[in-house]
């Protein structure tokens, strides 16, 4: 910028005069929105009173922080860089992805210790759970989304038909978790390439509506089926997951016993831990694979350019449905792990915040990036445990927390992609 | 002797507007052909068109004797017909290998390393930036990248489509020289399309001007470098 800083800045009767302006806004905002509400009266009729206070104190912090703004920016755009901090930017950036690959390993090691560590503790094992079905998901939604280009907003659908498949077959057709994994995937695959044929022509935001639309229309279909899917009331006592045969229960011929060690409802959980852990293990060793695989790469260019990838001979059409399908089927083999570890779903489950809350983990995470997801998915889920007690603000907190991460790091925490092709050395 | 590539009263729509009015067009092989025009006389329609994006609502396209007018655009590809498209279209998040190994889409795996060396030794510049993400290549060495990614196919023709949009002249010449290079070492037949019409007329051994969707002239090169009304629509003034 050729201009100081200093003469931006606007002397302190503009700057009233500007805060002034801002505060009236604020004003006629919220006079009715905060400052009038609605209450039950003595006699049961609604009666309307205000909040004066309120209403002063928001009109106030508006007032006070446009103030502030005018003195220190002036009227230009509020540059949040000149605040960053200096450990965000640059090239100190990249020591990210130099211990990343260390990264990766420590946290893998920590999940494998978390439940040797924690045995006791049934909560952290329940939220080590909850975390690692999210980065699942996240893996999940990452193919599509981070790796394909392509922006699914109801990425729970999938989840949803993965979650009753699995109960629907286990219950109905009294059929083994293990069988019903592979189904549950391959069902949620199958509605991958349905959603994905009508909407082979759209990008973009047009693709993100009828993604969008596709979520709530496979959660209405689970409310009002109510003969299939038991509706609002959802399905209960679905089947636990074996240990290969081996029921989790006290009896002669349950895994404690022949195991010859003392039955602890734990163990089940402990099972379910490393059951989620290996599948979300599998979805990025997969995810991997595909990377350096003809179809992999092809997902890759078409986020890049479509028209490109036509020309040098990718059905792009095909390229697609893959990406859907491959997507849908990890959604789905989450949703059957959902189902079985719940023991009970219901429509409520699968809503449209799902599906944003996944999208954020992906987006924060840095679209594409595997670890970068995993760490999205931990620091949000593992935040949102932590700061329980101020649940209300959670949704304020979010909010700031993904402003902050586009200012300072607008292609996620991990946002450099790792090229899946490197030329061998000369000779070898 | 049949042409490699013929195009015969073709006429494209966007919409229901008519872009190309029926263009009758041929290109031999071992040839460099140029379509010369000015800005929206439908010279990139018609690359695209030979791509089957937009589709032609008349006429026909034959490469090596097959009608290729109906096929989708990725297995016309897979005829060994390479393109450079408009603004080049590379992938920018990937590296220029990567680039390069999407180029290669429709040839066999053994070829590639084999591809990788001679596109290498035609654009020297490229090997230095391997491992560089596309996006952070200067414009010419885009334009190198964009050539060099459909040379991995081992084309049988080559459409460039106004390869030296926004370059320096320096660069331009450069990238032309390698065409010519390109067209005697591998008999490499290549259609070009330019605005530049000097030095597109200079490099093709037949060149055709298009103006509103029709062709209105073609010769060599040299023979429509000489006539009076190339010079004043495409030349005088605009020679660099």
């Amino acid at each position: 910028m050729s201009t100081n800083a200093a003469t931006t800045r606007l002397p302190i009767a503009a700057a009233l005069k500007d805060a002034t302006l801002a505060a009236l806004v604020a004003f006629g905002l919220f006079a009715l929105m905060v400052g009038l509400y609605t209450d039950q009266g003595p006699t049961g009729a609604l009666v309307v009173s205000t909040r004066l206070e309120q209403l002063t104190i928001v009109v106030g912090l508006v007032f006070a922080g446009a103030f502030a703004r005018a003195l220190i920016f002036g009227r230009e755009p509020v540059g949040f860089g000149r605040l960053q901090p200096a450990w965000l930017t640059g090239r100190a950036a990249n020591v990210f992805r130099i211990v990343s690959p260390l990264f990766g390993s420590a946290l893998l090691a920590f999940a494998l210790l978390w439940p040797v560590v924690f045995y006791d503790n049934r909560y952290l094992l329940d939220l080590g759970i909850l975390v690692l079905t999210y980065v699942m998901l996240g893996w999940g939604l990452n193919i599509v989304v981070g790796l394909a280009g392509l922006l699914d907003l109801g990425y729970v659908a999938f989840y949803a038909v993965g979650a009753y498949s699995y109960a629907l077959l286990a219950q109905n057709f009294g059929l083994s978790f293990w069988i019903c994994l592979p189904l549950a995937g391959i069902l949620a695959a199958f509605w991958g390439v349905l959603l994905g044929f009508p909407v082979l022509r759209l990008r973009g935001d047009y693709l993100a509506i009828v993604t969008l639309a596709f979520g709530e229309i496979i959660r209405l279909v689970l409310l009002n089926w109510q003969d299939l899917t038991g509706g609002p009331n959802g399905i209960s006592s679905i089947p636990r997951p074996s240990f290969f045969g081996l029921p989790f229960n006290d009896d002669e011929g349950g895994f404690a016993h022949t195991f010859g060690i003392e039955f602890s409802p734990i163990h089940r959980i402990v099972f379910l831990f490393y059951l989620i852990l290996a599948l979300a293990l599998i979805t990025n060793w997969v995810t991997l694979r595909m990377r350096r695989l003809p179809v992999g790469r092809a997902w890759e260019a078409m986020r890049e350019d479509e028209i490109a990838c036509r020309s040098l001979g990718i059905n792009t059409t095909n390229t697609k449905l893959t990406a859907f399908a491959m997507g849908a089927m990890f959604g789905g083999f989450a949703g059957a792990f959902f189902a079985t570890r719940q023991g009970f779903i219901s429509p409520e489950s699968f809503v449209f915040g799902e599906s944003a809350l996944i999208l954020a983990i992906v987006v924060l995470g840095g679209m594409g990036s595997q670890l970068g997801v995993a760490v999205a998915a931990l620091v949000m889920l593992g935040g949102f445990e932590v700061f329980r007690e101020f649940e209300q603000y959670r949704m304020l907190v979010f909010g700031g927390a993904m402003v902050a991460i586009m200012i300072w790091r607008p292609r996620g925490l991990v946002g450099t992609r790792e090229p899946s092709l490197y030329l061998k050395p000369e000779g070898k | 002797m049949t042409p490699l590539l013929s195009i015969r009263g073709v006429k494209s729509f966007y919409g229901n507007i008519m872009a190309l009015k029926g263009v009758d067009l041929e290109v031999n092989d071992g040839e460099i052909v140029t379509l010369i025009g000015a800005n929206g006389a439908g010279k990139s329609t018609l690359m695209m068109t030979i791509f089957g994006n937009p589709r032609a609502r008349e006429g026909s396209i034959t490469f090596e004797g097959r009608d290729i007018t109906d096929v989708p655009s990725h297995e016309i590809a897979k005829l060994h017909i390479a393109q450079a498209p408009e603004g080049r279209r590379i992938f920018a998040r990937m590296t220029v290998l990567e680039n390069l190994q999407m180029g290669a889409t429709v040839s066999d795996p053994a070829n590639f390393e084999a591809d990788l060396k001679r596109v290498c030794t035609f654009f020297p510049l490229l090997e230095k930036r391997l491992h560089q993400r596309g996006g952070t290549l200067s414009g010419g060495e885009q334009q190198m990248l964009a050539i060099g990614r459909a040379l991995m196919s081992r084309p049988r023709l080559l459409l460039l489509d106004e390869p030296s949009l926004g370059l320096a002249p320096l660069i331009a010449k450069h990238i032309f020289r390698t065409i010519r290079e390109l067209n005697e070492r591998e008999r490499l037949t290549v259609f070009l399309v330019e605005q530049n019409a000097f030095h597109a007329l200079k490099l093709a051994h037949r060149g055709y001007v298009i103006v509103n969707g029709e062709i209105t002239l073609s010769g060599s090169g040299k023979e429509l470098l000489n006539r009076p009304e190339v010079r004043a629509a495409y030349l005088e003034g605009g020679r660099h």
